[in-house]
């Protein structure tokens, strides 16, 4: 299944376990952007670039002379604690990352957000399905760190692992370990 | 005798290796573990895994974007004649290979604040052991920071010999799928507090093939775990179990779990 960038309603069908595929603008934002995002939130500034129905990929990519040399996906759980801020006051918004949230931002992502699961580590692939870079803000913040606004074809397969209704496939897999553990 | 800007030049040449080829040993483990899957996200993971190694070969492209921090085992021949620093060399060529293939990630710990070049206080890091003859062998390791923030050490007690593996399954099932699994697990047992770790981290140079029974069984029982490629459940959590001892205080036993995401980039140059 394809999304295209702003979305809409569209991501509250999608389940734990889809696949899609996703066209047109994302934006990448990692742990200082993300803290940068809820204090500006918090103080009430506008920031540069809208969240709203966006598509916000956790990657800290290597762009050299504008091109993209390598955009794999980075670890999502450090965005744990800013979801619910993030999310409060936008309609809609899908998440890329990998090993999901925990805490508090699956509840807060009900009826708000979906998470959707990138092959972590598979950097150059990624890379391959990026068109062009469109702009970046915040390069203050260092490469890895600034938000690169990235024009996206196809990118996928990603998995829809935590959906708009709270369910999450890493709960799963955590449930079924403690049982594990438990024999 | 080496010359100063030939070794640079081996240095640079066995970092782009490291960064864009991925040792045949574990492009055949990762092959191995795609086809034992059976759950279709399980398949996908690994089939994206695979295709990304191709390309990364034929562009010449990292694998990761996550290019790591940059450790150095150096073995130095007692007979090697050198007439400059081996750290200055290294420190050249990891300068010299940020940003065009090195994501500048090094940092001060407090500030933050990055110096672009993945140089600073201890970084890189080098670690030099003198060996016998005019041989110079130095391993690359550059180690992410998805797996390195899950690893973990611990002071057993000496009575603990049986806790081992339930520490070391502890380590990998909190860390579900923030590893980028199927990972390496690197353990050290023995030493003291600082050299379980150490342990840990060399034994991720070794070679994939190289499990002896006890690591075997380890494997095993990480991936009786279920976590998966990604964390997202399947049969192969760890590719592979890779231990290192050394004698300890007879009142102590330190365990260390260096966990390793499956880019398990390493290359060497002997010069």
């Amino acid at each position: 299944m394809k999304l295209r960038a702003p979305v809409g309603e569209e991501i509250f069908d999608l389940k734990a376990g889809d696949i899609v595929y996703v066209c047109g603008e994302v934006l990448t934002a990692r742990d200082k952007a993300h803290a940068r995002i809820v204090e500006m939130l918090e103080k009430g500034i506008d920031l540069p670039f809208n969240l709203n129905r966006a598509v916000v990929y956790h990657c800290g990519p290597i762009i050299s002379e504008n091109k993209v040399i390598a955009a794999g996906p980075t670890t999502s759980d450090r965005m744990s604690s800013f979801v619910p801020k993030i999310v409060e006051k936008l309609d809609a918004v899908v998440f890329i990352g990998k090993g999901g949230f925990s805490g508090k931002a699956v509840e807060a992502m009900k009826g708000k957000a979906v998470y959707l699961a990138f092959t972590g580590g598979a950097g150059a692939f990624a890379a391959s399905k990026i068109k062009n870079v469109k702009g970046v803000f915040w390069e203050d913040l260092g490469m890895a760190e600034a938000v690169w606004v990235l024009e996206v074809e196809n990118f996928g397969p990603c998995i829809v692992a935590i959906d708009s209704k709270g369910k999450s496939i890493y709960d799963e897999v955590r449930k079924r370990i403690i049982e594990r553990l438990r024999k | 005798m080496p010359e100063f800007e030939e070794v640079v030049e081996r240095i640079k040449e066995m970092i782009k290796r490291a960064h864009t080829e991925l040792p045949e040993d574990v492009v055949r483990a990762i092959r191995k573990s795609y086809e034992a899957e059976e759950s279709e996200i399980a398949r996908k993971n690994l089939e994206i895994i695979l295709e990304n190694i191709e390309i990364a070969k034929k562009k010449g492209l990292p694998i990761c974007q996550d290019t790591g921090l940059p450790i150095f085992f150096v073995e130095l021949g007692r007979e090697l004649e050198l007439e400059f620093r081996i750290e200055d060399a290294i420190k050249k060529a990891v300068r010299e290979m940020t940003p065009k293939l090195l994501r500048p990630n090094v940092v001060h710990p407090l500030t933050r604040k990055n110096t672009g070049d993945n140089t600073g206080i201890g970084m890189p890091m080098i670690n030099v052991e003198l060996k016998e003859g005019d041989r110079l062998r130095i391993v690359y390791l550059p180690k992410g920071a998805g797996s390195e923030n899950v690893s973990a050490i611990k002071m057993l007690l000496p009575t603990d010999v049986e806790r081992i593996k339930d520490f070391v399954l502890e380590v990998v099932a909190n860390s579900l799928g923030l590893p980028c699994p199927p990972i390496i697990v690197g353990l050290g047992i023995g030493g003291s507090f600082d050299m379980a770790a150490k342990l840990a981290k060399r034994a991720l140079i070794r070679n994939l093939d190289s499990m002896n029974e006890f690591e075997m069984e380890m494997l095993e029982a990480i991936n009786s775990l279920g976590i998966g490629p990604m964390g997202l459940g399947g049969k192969t959590t760890a590719l592979a179990v890779l231990s290192e001892i050394a004698y300890c205080h007879t009142a102590s036993l330190p365990v260390a779990v260096n966990i390793q995401c499956w880019a398990n980039r390493r290359s060497e140059v002997i010069i």
